[in-house]
């Protein structure tokens, strides 16, 4: 099978996205590669692994974002190009390390590749981690459209070479997801030797020390080369204006609202009147190239997702030019034209110029549409995220949900990120009352579980998966159970990251290259720190909801509960079913039952469906897995399962 | 090379479902078959979350002049693929227009509410009569049906492609689906494969 490493120079295939940075990074030589998984970066980290055994390359799935921040650093340090990937969010966790790692400066390439994820559609936020390259002042690339996502990867390294700095690269959702044209370069044949220097004079930055230390003297040199890649941005190739010499209008635009806006412009057959100004450097701004485009008229749409970045930033420029430039009028988000919050397609952005320019412009076809979604209203009926068929945390939190209604004291879950966020929906039986970041469930039981002492009864609890143990919750395990906190912790251990992809993590015996790993053994973690253990398969509702009753009215500080069983999407769970169900329709009592059809109205599992003609529950072949749970929840035994064939 | 062009530029085709029907696999072989004929092809999906059965779409964009925005503009849709009956609602209510054509795959899949008996899933006559209103040509096939006889639901998706290859005006041939399976399966997985795309071509000859 052909991969991006066996690509060879000047073909061109069909990339997501995220597989053209990986292209780009193996044309410029990259040797390390660190990450944590989170949609929609996860592609890049593996795209990488897949070309790894083929060229001398490094890749691993590191603890959390910082970690992999400060792996991909130590390469760099030892003179080797590295690249560290992440989505939004993560840049948070890194963060730390980066405000740091901008002071003391990298010597080989590095490049910080980040996915931000506007209108949320694989996030339950909405952060624009473009500030941060203002706030720590490093240089900021947006590639534009696929072609660029590859040629700009590459060009990151030389950039960060020559700066001797971080430079950081913003995808997002639509780009990395998307698919488009790409012509490939040639793949980079340099060696990489690794060799961290240290004999030279301690402000020397090939052979001095790697800090940010002393500060005044490292802050300084950092503004010089913020002030450098300003320079180099004035004549960048990925800066690029269409349009005629004095537009009505000036767009300004970065990132995959490129797309949106040349779609816009095209559909409206507006070439001749509006400009489109694509910048690939958005921090810092080139101000020469701004301001002699801002001077072409006097009218400045910007088109940018989620906050004004790019929209503040020009201000700025135009503010502090506008002896020169004159007054400008604007049409972005301060003005309202464009929204804070959401993704822009091609309509948002027509609608936009449409109104800027003042034409007049029927929608395609408005009664037809209209029709439509008045059909779809009635006859679509709402499709909400689910757990899958078979999945382990349907389980584990039908038990915690049992478990907190016999306990009584209105006990509540402090919810967390993977496919358990769900147990703050219906598919979660609604057990989780809190939702943040990654560990964030187990830090903020911890603190409930100090709130006795102000009269507060209820039981506090937490969920968190494998993966997010690992990344960001012992530390707040170790603070539940030095400061005596009295709460249960459960980890829903389905033997990987499901939620992006199955990538492993330090709890396994392999890594992403395929290698075997030691296992770091979560239940000894937890007793090492001196909390109670219990290891329990959810499939057997009984005994969990059993446990989770006794854990709670247990007093005795911080108890841990394990839940494990596969997930199952798991390459190891696929296909193979365990049970052949069936529902007995001779003791179904549909309707009639006094369980108020506990199996389809509550359990919900999306293989056990309703025959609305019989009036019974029915298994749905295609969608049902075996996993054989709801066999035990259905009070009448109607539900029964059969040992499948295995082979 | 003979090559069929779509009248239109950019010719748009929608693939919908739901999410672990192999959406997204889908819309990859059936750009490649395109790129293939030398098109310059711009796909938009959503995936990630969308594994956990919602409602998932993927945008294809068949052009002669470069790359396109990964999102349809609205009421623009050329084509529509639905590998769910009702997905295509979602997808009409938003891209449709009086010109399109939809191919619908005829197996339900209950949303949870449905499922609880909160709302309700409209019979298979009454989906047909809507989708048949709501376009210019509607089929509709039991693929997922057919796949089951072949022993595996997934290979709907590809049914679907071998379903699409009948309509005149997009240039899908076997050849081509024949040349991206073999750089996207291994050997052992080609056969079930092809079968399911020529099963998928018959069906809708018959249809
Ligand atoms: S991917 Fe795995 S963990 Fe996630 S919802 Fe599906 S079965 Fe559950
Ligand atoms: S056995 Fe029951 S719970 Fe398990 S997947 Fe099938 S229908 Fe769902």
């Amino acid at each position: 099978m052909s991969y991006l490493h066996e690509m060879k120079e000047g073909d061109s295939a069909l990339l997501m996205g995220n597989e053209a940075i990986v292209r780009g990074a193996l044309e410029a030589g990259v040797k390390v590669a660190a990450g944590y998984p989170g949609t929609p970066s996860s592609e890049i980290i593996e795209g990488l692994a897949k070309a790894a055994s083929g060229l001398n390359i490094y890749v691993e799935w590191s603890v959390n974002e910082k970690v992999a921040m400060e792996v991909a650093a130590a390469a760099s340090f030892a003179r080797l190009r590295s690249i560290c990937a992440m989505k939004q969010n993560g840049v948070n966790v890194a963060s730390d390390f980066l405000l740091h790692l901008v002071g003391s400066g990298v010597r080989g390439g590095m490049v910080l590749v980040f996915c931000d994820d506007p209108g949320a559609l694989s996030s339950v936020n909405e952060g624009d981690a473009r500030f941060f390259s203002r706030l720590m002042e490093m240089p900021l690339l947006e590639p534009g459209d696929f072609q660029e996502a590859k040629d700009m990867t590459a060009w990151a390294f030389e950039l960060s070479e020559e700066l001797k700095q971080i430079v950081m690269l913003r995808s997002v959702t639509r780009l990395s997801h998307a698919s488009g044209k790409v012509t490939f370069g040639p793949l980079s044949d340099a060696e990489g030797v690794a060799e961290f220097r240290f004999g030279g004079d301690f402000l020397d930055p090939d052979e001095g020390l790697m800090a940010s230390f002393p500060v005044d003297w490292k802050h300084r040199r950092q503004q010089e080369k913020v002030a450098r890649a300003r320079e180099i941005f004035e004549t960048s190739r990925f800066n690029t204006y269409e349009g005629p010499e004095r537009p009505e209008l000036l767009m300004i635009t970065a990132s995959g609202c490129n797309l949106y806006c040349r779609e816009a412009i095209n559909s409206l057959g507006l070439e001749d009147r509006v400009g489109l100004l694509k910048l690939g450097t958005t921090w810092p701004l080139p101000v020469k190239l701004l301001t002699k485009h801002l001077s072409s008229t006097d009218r400045v749409m910007i088109v940018e997702e989620i906050l004004p970045f790019l929209e503040e930033n020009v201000k700025i420029i135009a503010a502090e030019r506008a002896r020169e430039i004159g007054v400008k009028t604007f049409f972005g988000k301060s003005e309202g034209v464009f929204p804070m919050m959401g993704e822009l397609n091609p309509d948002l952005v027509m609608a936009a110029l449409v109104s800027a320019m003042g034409i007049d412009c029927a929608p395609p076809c408005p009664e037809y549409l209209e029709t439509a979604r008045r059909t779809a209203s009635v006859a679509a009926p709402v499709r909400d995220q689910v757990l899958c068929p078979g999945c382990p945390h349907r389980a584990s939190f039908f038990s915690i949900r049992r478990a907190m209604e016999m306990d009584g004291r209105r006990g509540f879950v402090c919810g967390d990120i993977g496919c358990y966020y769900m147990g703050i929906r219906p598919s979660g039986f609604d057990a989780a009352k809190t939702l943040h970041s990654m560990g964030s469930g187990t830090g903020l039981a911890s603190g409930f579980g100090k709130l006795e002492r102000f009269g507060m009864i209820q039981p506090a609890m937490s969920v968190c998966g494998d993966s997010t143990f690992y990344h960001a919750a012992i530390p707040a395990i170790i603070n539940a159970v030095h400061n005596n906190s009295n709460i249960t912790i459960m980890v829903l251990d389905n033997k990987g990251t499901a939620m992006t992809g199955f990538q492993p993590h330090p709890g396994l015996d392999h890594n992403i290259m395929g290698e075997e790993a030691p296992e770091v053994n979560l239940e000894k973690i937890c007793r090492a720190i001196g909390a109670r253990v219990e290891i329990r398969d959810p499939f057997d509702l009984e005994e969990t909801r059993e446990t989770i009753n006794e854990l709670m009215a247990c007093p005795d500080g911080v108890k841990v509960l394990i839940l494990r069983q596969v997930c199952a999407l798991s390459p190891d769970r696929k296909n193979i079913r365990n049970f052949i169900m069936k529902v007995d329709e001779n003791i179904c009592l549909g309707e009639e039952c006094g369980c108020g059809r506990f199996c389809t109205r509550v359990f919900r599992c999306p293989g056990l469906i309703w025959d609305k003609e019989k009036g019974k529950a029915l298994i749905d072949e295609v969608i049902c897995v075996g996993c054989g749970v709801c066999a035990d929840i259905c009070p009448s035994q109607a539900i029964r399962k059969e040992e499948a064939a295995q082979g | 090379m003979n090559v069929k062009t779509p009248g239109k530029d950019p010719y748009n085709i929608i693939i919908t479902g739901v999410g672990g029907q192999g959406n997204v696999m889908a819309s990859r072989i059936l750009a490649n078959m395109l790129v293939e004929k030398g098109f310059d092809v711009t796909i938009g999906e959503t995936f990630g979350a969308s594994q956990r059965g919602g409602s998932v779409m993927s945008h294809i964009r068949v052009s002669r002049m470069g790359t396109w925005s990964p999102q349809i503009p609205e009421g623009r849709a050329d084509i529509v693929a639905a590998l769910e009956p009702i997905e295509s609602f979602r997808v009409l209510a938003r891209y449709g227009n009086p010109s399109v054509r939809v191919l619908a795959n005829t197996r339900p899949i209950y949303p949870a509410t449905v499922i609880a008996g909160e709302s309700s899933y409209p019979e298979l006559t009454e989906i047909r009569e809507l989708i048949e209103k709501l376009s210019a040509r509607a089929w509709f096939l039991d693929i997922t049906g057919e796949a089951l006889k072949l022993g595996n639901p997934i290979l709907s998706n590809i049914m679907m492609i071998g379903a699409l290859s009948a309509l005149e005006d997009i240039p899908l041939d076997r050849e081509d689906f024949a040349k991206v399976i073999a750089r996207t399966f291994p050997e052992g997985k080609r056969e079930d494969n092809m079968r399911s795309f020529d099963l998928g071509l018959e069906m809708m000859r018959s249809a």
